[in-house]
């Protein structure tokens, strides 16, 4: 049953859907119109990362820096001393993939109010192929002290973490799709930094899901009757919600869209560790240890096994 | 103004001694910079308040070759940012001074006052320099930006990223000063990664660019207060290790520390 607190979307199976990658640009206009204050750099991916809107709206709080990662999260930096709130847009190869030691250095190390935005994370990039498939970003960033790090699952939930990013002190990662998903939440769906939605009450395993794998992880629940969290903050992450559902249900599945190691299954596992808890029978679907290739978002899911269907079968192997 | 060879001569000698209490450090940029530092913080060009660290309109210095940070720390405490006897707290666990700047820009009650930037991993405080005067003149804040920089540090890519946005965005309040002092860990710079000219390759980027001995107070002071409504980059022809014979123009000094007996011909010859 779908849980009836969150005004969420009954029909998001059969509705519209949109990207995360929308959502962000959207409340970014937004910001520019409410906030002073927020800047947006971008290395020449104004359009395909959606921040072309407040380029157009706000070009004099607009930055290109041509394709030049280090030195758009560097310049980030420094526009975040002189008081204002950059919000930095690239692809989650490049950022934090190329500039992850900025990142770390300039950004989490001087705690400055850095927003990073990475579009085109994950294997749902597509036709593109595995040199654009950001498998690795979650590890990167969530491993930086000081940085929290989001996933938010649709449009109207990437546009309300964008908003809470603006309005939190210190450097957020917002990983990002550029493959359309589901629309799950709706603009009256609450949203709070840290707090994972229990999405569907279910009796047989809980599934935790972020990004595009909710709506795989609501389709598998309505099969084997399971809870459904969206894990929407990665970091910090709050294992509470995520171990009460298991206390209930007795078993956990993690699916995520990038690698196996380092990722929302290893901060589960850690978090699971560091609170003294015992973890309950688990299966853990992710990319192992690969590298993806081109395809259609749908072929390669299938391919790497991060379908709702997959679910179902590891739900099924459980002994 | 008469003073500065003084005060540089005492940076010196602060430099030394931190390095040596340390047991490690890199005094050959340091040694070479004290002349430069010297003027920054002393002839008054510059708004800057050691009684006023964070004051919001103070002009920012930043310090993008990190390593240099002990002749930073000793015109700090010279200039009262911080008692001078912290200097010998250098490299230790738990000290403000840390082997390479940091600055924690959301615990500011945490930082050693008057440092502006975290620095090390090369090329970065270039771009956080040009973010920063970007920041400025976007909310039309009449504050200047002065950023070193080393002539080793320009191998890195970043600085060139950071070089062509300068440019693009005329960055008219930033000036950068490079160390011209031709060593790097590895070598005479002009061995290990040639710059060639370098004069030329800035000028190409639009910058005004003014080559000084970065030993001549008047040349240091005319450089840095020569109008530009271009970015600015002074290179600053320097003797790495300046000041202590067996240290000058030898690579070999861009990273160690010396020893104690080593450290008192230095001072004797500092003196």
């Amino acid at each position: 049953m779908i849980n009836p607190d969150l005004n969420l979307n009954l029909k998001w199976e059969s509705g519209d859907k949109s990207s995360t990658r929308a959502g962000f640009g959207d409340a970014l206009t937004q910001l520019g119109k409410t906030n002073s204050q927020v800047v947006v750099v971008t290395a020449d991916l104004k359009d395909s990362t959606k921040v072309n809107k407040f380029a157009d709206t706000y070009p004099d709080r607009f930055f290109d820096v041509g394709v030049a990662e280090q030195n758009m999260m560097g310049v980030s930096g420094g526009l975040a001393a002189a008081g204002l709130i950059p919000f930095c847009s690239s692809y989650a190869m490049f950022s934090p993939g190329r500039n992850w030691e900025q990142l770390r250095n300039t950004v989490c190390y001087s705690n400055l109010n850095v927003k990073i935005a990475s579009t085109h994370a994950g294997l749902s990039v597509g036709p593109d192929g595995a040199t654009h498939q950001a498998l690795e970003d979650i590890t990167l960033t969530r491993s930086i002290p000081n940085l929290m790090v989001i996933s938010p699952t649709d449009y109207h939930q990437a546009y309300r973490a964008t908003i809470a990013a603006a309005r939190h002190k210190g450097p957020v990662y917002l990983r990002l799709s550029r493959e359309n998903s589901y629309a799950i939440t709706t603009s009256s769906t609450p949203f709070e930094l840290n707090q994972p939605q229990l999405l569907r009450f279910g009796n047989k395993a809980t599934i935790v899901a972020s990004g595009l794998m909710v709506g795989e992880a609501l389709k598998a629940a309505e099969e084997i009757d399971a809870e459904v969290i969206n894990l929407h903050t990665i970091k910090p992450l709050d294992i509470t919600t995520i171990n009460q559902s298991v206390t209930k249900t007795g078993k956990l599945i993690i699916i995520e869209e990038h690698q196996r190691a380092g990722g929302v299954g290893s901060a589960i596992f850690e978090a699971y560790v560091q609170a003294g808890l015992t973890l309950p029978p688990t299966k853990h679907l992710a990319v192992s240890d690969q590298f993806g290739q081109s395809g259609t978002p749908d072929e390669l899911l299938e391919a790497y096994g991060l379908t709702w269907t997959h679910i179902v079968t590891a739900f099924e192997s459980f002994a | 103004m008469s003073d500065l060879p003084q005060i540089a001569n005492n940076l010196r000698q602060l430099v030394v001694k931190m390095i040596t209490q340390a047991g490690s450090g890199h005094p050959g940029g340091s040694l070479g910079l004290a002349d430069i530092f010297a003027t920054l913080y002393f002839s008054d060009l510059f708004n800057l308040d050691p009684n006023k660290p964070n004051d919001p309109n103070r002009d920012r210095i930043i310090v993008s070759n990190g390593h240099v940070c002990p002749v930073w720390y000793a015109a700090l405490a010279a200039k009262g940012y911080f008692p001078e006897p912290e200097l010998e707290t250098l490299r230790q666990f738990n000290s403000r001074l840390q082997g390479h700047p940091h600055k924690d820009f959301s615990h500011p009650e945490n930082n050693l006052p008057g440092v502006e930037n975290t620095a090390g991993p090369l090329g970065q405080g270039m771009s956080f320099a040009a973010g920063l005067a970007l920041g400025f003149k976007t909310q039309k804040l009449p504050i200047k930006t002065i950023c070193f920089t080393g002539d080793g540090e320009l191998n890195e890519g970043q600085s060139w990223e950071a070089l062509m946005f300068v440019s693009k965005y005329k960055l008219s309040n930033l000036t950068y000063i490079i160390d011209r002092n031709d060593i790097q860990i590895d070598g005479f710079t002009h061995d290990v990664m040639p710059l060639n000219s370098l004069k030329e390759k800035l000028n190409a980027f639009d910058f005004l660019t003014i080559e000084i001995d970065g030993h001549n107070f008047q040349s240091i002071q005319s450089a840095l207060t020569h109008n530009s409504t271009k970015p600015k980059a002074i290179i600053a022809q320097t003797i790495p290790g300046k000041g202590v014979s067996f240290m000058e123009n030898k690579f070999e000094w861009h990273g160690k520390a010396p020893t104690p007996e080593q450290l008192k011909v230095a001072l004797k010859e500092l003196a």
